[in-house]
C-alpha cells in the first residue's frame, strides 16, 4: 500500500473529500518527519513509536572488496513497533 | 518533548474539522495503516520511510535473566526503512 492507496482508503472510510484526505496523510507524515529531524521523538500509542539515535565514527568494511571504511558520525531513526500492531501481526 | 496523536489530531482540527471529527480521521488513518500491515501489506510513504512486515523463522533462544533455553515460535515482525530524504533530513540538522 502507498501513499496514494493511503489517501483514497481514508476518504472513503472516514467520509471526507480526497484533497482533505491528501492533506491529512501529508500533516501525518509531515509532522513524523519533522519531530525526527528535529531529533524529537514520536509515540503514536497501538503503532509505534521513534526517536533518533546517534552513531559514532567508525571504521566499516566493505562486504564486497573487504577494502576498510571510515564511516562518519551518523543519526538514524529508530523504529519500535507498538503493542497493539506487534499482536495483530502474529494473529 | 514528543510527537503524539494529539498534535496530529490538533493540526487535523486546525483544517477545519471538529475535534471529534479530526480523532475520528486520526484514528481511521492509523486503523488503515495496521489493518494494511496485519494482512501482511507493506506500507510504502515516498519521503518518509516504508513500513514492512518480515517474517521470522522459529528459532532457539535464552532467558537472559536465566540462561535457560527455549524455543522461539515462528512470528510475525513489522520493520521500518527510513527513506533517502528523512536520513538526509535528520543528519543535516546543526
Amino acid at each position: 500500500m502507498n501513499k496514494l492507496e493511503l489517501i483514497s482508503a481514508l476518504k472513503k472510510e472516514a467520509d471526507i473529500s480526497k484533497s482533505e484526505a491528501a492533506k491529512i496523510v501529508q500533516i501525518f507524515f509531515d509532522s513524523m518527519s519533522d519531530a525526527l529531524t528535529e531529533g524529537e521523538r514520536i509515540e503514536i500509542r497501538g503503532l509505534c513509536s521513534f526517536f533518533v539515535k546517534n552513531y559514532k565514527s567508525y571504521v566499516g568494511r566493505n562486504p564486497k572488496t573487504g577494502d576498510k571504511v571510515m564511516i562518519k558520525p551518523k543519526r538514524l531513526p529508530f523504529f519500535k513497533c507498538g503493542k497493539e500492531l506487534r499482536e495483530r501481526v502474529n494473529q | 518533548m514528543a510527537l503524539t496523536k494529539n498534535k496530529i489530531v490538533e493540526s487535523v482540527n486546525e483544517l477545519g474539522f471538529t475535534k471529534k471529527k479530526s480523532v475520528d480521521i486520526v484514528e481511521t488513518l492509523l486503523e488503515i495503516i495496521k489493518k494494511s500491515l496485519e494482512s501482511g501489506e507493506d506500507v510504502l510513504v515516498s519521503g518518509f520511510g516504508k513500513f514492512c512486515v518480515k517474517q521470522k523463522s522459529t528459532r532457539r533462544g535464552r532467558n537472559p535473566a536465566t540462561g535457560e533455553d527455549l524455543l522461539l515460535d515462528e512470528r510475525n515482525v513489522v520493520t521500518f526503512k527510513c527513506s533517502g530524504k528523512l536520513r538526509e533530513g535528520i543528519n543535516n540538522r546543526k
